[in-house]
C-alpha cells in the first residue's frame, strides 16, 4: 500500500481526523459519566427526581 | 417574546418528529435505544470507505495519492455546514416553538460542529499544500469555512459568557439564525472576492464514479457519526441539568433545615 | 416620527457631551494606521497598494471600539426600559441608536479616512471614491455591530466578546468596500458594480441589525 511521496500528507490528515474525533469522543463519555455518577450519588442520598414533572422543563 | 426572526421553513416531518420527542424523559428512554445502532452503523460504513478508499479506489490521475484525503476532507465540510443547519433548525425551534429540547440539542450540535470545521480545515490545508504548494489557499471555499469556525466559536463563547442559562440560550439561539442569514452572503462575497484574485480552482477534479462511491458511502457514515455523537450530548446536557436541578433543590433545603 | 427624531438627537447630544466617545475611536484609527508602515515598512509604494486595506480594517476596529456604549449607558440606568414602554417600538429604538452611533462614530471615522491615507501615500486620485465606499459601508458596520452590542450586553469580557461575534458580520462590507477601489485602480470600471452590492449590504443590515438587536434587547430585559 504505497501511498506515493505525498504519504506524509495523507497520514497526517486522516491522525488529525481521528485525534479530533477521539477527543470528542472521550469528552462526550467522560462527561456522560460524571453526570450519571453525580445523579447515582443523589440517588443514594435518598433525593428521588420528582417523577412525571421533566426537569428539563422545570430549569427553563 | 414572539421574535420575528423569519428563517427556512420548519420542515414538516421533522415537525411531528420533535413533537414525540418533546418530553426529555422519552427522549432519553428513545435516544437509549437508537444510539448504539447508529454508532455500530456509523463504525461500520466508516470501516468499509477506509477499506475502499485504501485498498480499492484508483489513484486519481492528477492527484495520485491525495486524493485519499478528499474522502475525509469533503464528509467534515458537508458535516460542518450541516451541523450548523442543525443549530439553525434548533434555534428556531426555540424562539418560535419553545420547543424544551430546541436549546439542547442547539447547545449540542455546537462543539461537534466546530469539530467538523476544524477537521476541514485542517485536512484542507493538509490537502492544498500537495496540490498547490501551499498550507493555507485563500481560495473561497476554504475561506468561508473559516468564517463558520468563527461563527461557531462565536455562538460557544457567547454561551459560556452568561451566567443566566436561559438568557444565554436565547442570546445564542439569536445569533445562530443571524449567522444562518448572514452565511450565504459571506459565502457569496468570499466567492466574488475571491474570483478578483485568482479563478477558484475546482476543488475536486471530476470525480469518477469508482471514486465517488467510497465518498459516498463515508459521508453518509460520517453523518450517521454526527447524529450519534449529537445524540449523546443531547443526553448529556440533559443530565447535566437534572443534576443541576438537584442540586439547586438541595442547597436550598439545606438553607431551609 | 418626531419621537425617533427626538430620541436620535438626544444620543447625538450625549456622544457629543462626552466627546471622549469619539476622540478614542479617532486616536485610535490613527495609532493602527500610523503603526502600520511600522509594521510593513516605509516602502512607499507598497503602501499605496495596501492603502485602502489599511484605512478599512483599521475602520472597522475602530468603529468595533465604539459599539459596546450603543446600549450599555441606558441599559444600566434602566432608561432604556422606559424608553421601550414608550410609543417606539424597540426596532426603531435599535435604528435610532444605531443611526447616533453611525453619526458620531461612523462619518467621522470616514472623513479622517483620507487624511489618515495621506500617511500611507494614499493617491489622493483614489480618496473620493475611497469616501463614497467607507460612506455606503459604515452604515452596515453600525447595524450589525448593534446586534453585537445587544447579545454582549450582560455578558462577561464583552469587548473581547463583541469583536469575535461582529467581525465575521464584517466581511462582505469589507470585501466589496476594498473591491470598489481595486477595480478602480485596474480601472476596469467596476467600481459601480462593488458600490451598488456593498450599499446592498448596508441595506440588508438595516433590516436584520434591528430585528435581531430588538429581540436580543427583549430578550435581555426579560
Amino acid at each position: 500500500m504505497d501511498l506515493g511521496q505525498h504519504a506524509s500528507f495523507i497520514w497526517a490528515s486522516y491522525g488529525a481526523l481521528i485525534l479530533v474525533l477521539l477527543a470528542l469522543g472521550l469528552w462526550l463519555v467522560l462527561d456522560g459519566r460524571r453526570y450519571q455518577r453525580a445523579l447515582k450519588d443523589f440517588e443514594e442520598r435518598g433525593i428521588k427526581r420528582t417523577s412525571g414533572s421533566s426537569p428539563v422543563g422545570s430549569t427553563d | 417574546m414572539a421574535s420575528h426572526m423569519t428563517d427556512s421553513i420548519q420542515p414538516e416531518k421533522r415537525q411531528s418528529l420533535t413533537q414525540k420527542f418533546a418530553n426529555p424523559t422519552r427522549f432519553m428512554a428513545l435516544s437509549g435505544q437508537v444510539l448504539p445502532w447508529s454508532l455500530i452503523a456509523a463504525a461500520c460504513l466508516i470501516s468499509y470507505a477506509l477499506y475502499l478508499v485504501f485498498f480499492v479506489a484508483p489513484d486519481d490521475y492528477q492527484q495520485g495519492q491525495t486524493v485519499k484525503i478528499m474522502y475525509i476532507h469533503v464528509p467534515a465540510a458537508w458535516l460542518a455546514m450541516m451541523a450548523y443547519g442543525v443549530v439553525a433548525v434548533s434555534s428556531f425551534g426555540l424562539l418560535v416553538f419553545r420547543h424544551p429540547l430546541a436549546d439542547v440539542s442547539a447547545k449540542a450540535a455546537v462543539p461537534i460542529g466546530a469539530a467538523f470545521t476544524l477537521i476541514a480545515l485542517i485536512t484542507g490545508s493538509l490537502w492544498g499544500k500537495p496540490m498547490w504548494g501551499t498550507y493555507w489557499v485563500w481560495d473561497a471555499r476554504l475561506t468561508s469555512v473559516l468564517m463558520l469556525f468563527f461563527l461557531y466559536l462565536g455562538l460557544m463563547t457567547l454561551r459560556s459568557s452568561i451566567e443566566d442559562e436561559l438568557l444565554a440560550s436565547r442570546l445564542t439561539a439569536i445569533l445562530a439564525l443571524v449567522g444562518v442569514i448572514l452565511l450565504p452572503i459571506i459565502k457569496f462575497s468570499v466567492d466574488w472576492w475571491n474570483t478578483l484574485h485568482q479563478p477558484s480552482t475546482g476543488f475536486t477534479s471530476s470525480v469518477h464514479s469508482s471514486m465517488r462511491t467510497p465518498l459516498l458511502i463515508s459521508a453518509v457514515g460520517f453523518t450517521l457519526l454526527f447524529f450519534s455523537m449529537h445524540l449523546k450530548a443531547m443526553r448529556n446536557e440533559i443530565l447535566r441539568r437534572r443534576v443541576k436541578t438537584l442540586t439547586l433543590a438541595e442547597v436550598d433545603r439545606q438553607s431551609r433545615g | 416620527m418626531t419621537a425617533f427624531f427626538r430620541l436620535v438627537v438626544r444620543d447625538l447630544e450625549l456622544a457629543f457631551r462626552d466627546g471622549g466617545a469619539l476622540g478614542t475611536a479617532l486616536g485610535f484609527f490613527l495609532m493602527v494606521v500610523a503603526m502600520m508602515p511600522l509594521g510593513l515598512g516605509p516602502d512607499l509604494n507598497l503602501l499605496s497598494k495596501l492603502a485602502p486595506g489599511i484605512l478599512w480594517i483599521a475602520l472597522l476596529l475602530s468603529a468595533l471600539l465604539s459599539l459596546p456604549r450603543m446600549f450599555e449607558s441606558d441599559f444600566d440606568d434602566g432608561a432604556l426600559e422606559v424608553i421601550a414602554m414608550g410609543p417606539l417600538p424597540l426596532e426603531l429604538i435599535v435604528i435610532a441608536k444605531a443611526t447616533a452611533h453611525w453619526l458620531t462614530t461612523g462619518l467621522p471615522l470616514v472623513l479622517l479616512a483620507p487624511v489618515l491615507g495621506l500617511l500611507l501615500n494614499l493617491d489622493l486620485a483614489s480618496a473620493p471614491l475611497l469616501v463614497t465606499a467607507m460612506i455606503l459601508g459604515t452604515p452596515a458596520i453600525s447595524f450589525l455591530g448593534a446586534i453585537g452590542a445587544a447579545l454582549t450586553l450582560k455578558a462577561k469580557r464583552s469587548g473581547l466578546l463583541l469583536a469575535l461575534l461582529v467581525l465575521p458580520l464584517y466581511v462582505p462590507t469589507l470585501i466589496f468596500g476594498i473591491s470598489a477601489l481595486t477595480n478602480q485602480i485596474l480601472n476596469t470600471g467596476g467600481a459601480g458594480s462593488s458600490l451598488m452590492i456593498l450599499s446592498a449590504v448596508s441595506l440588508f443590515a438595516l433590516v436584520l441589525g434591528p430585528i435581531a438587536s430588538a429581540a436580543a434587547l427583549r430578550a435581555q430585559m426579560q
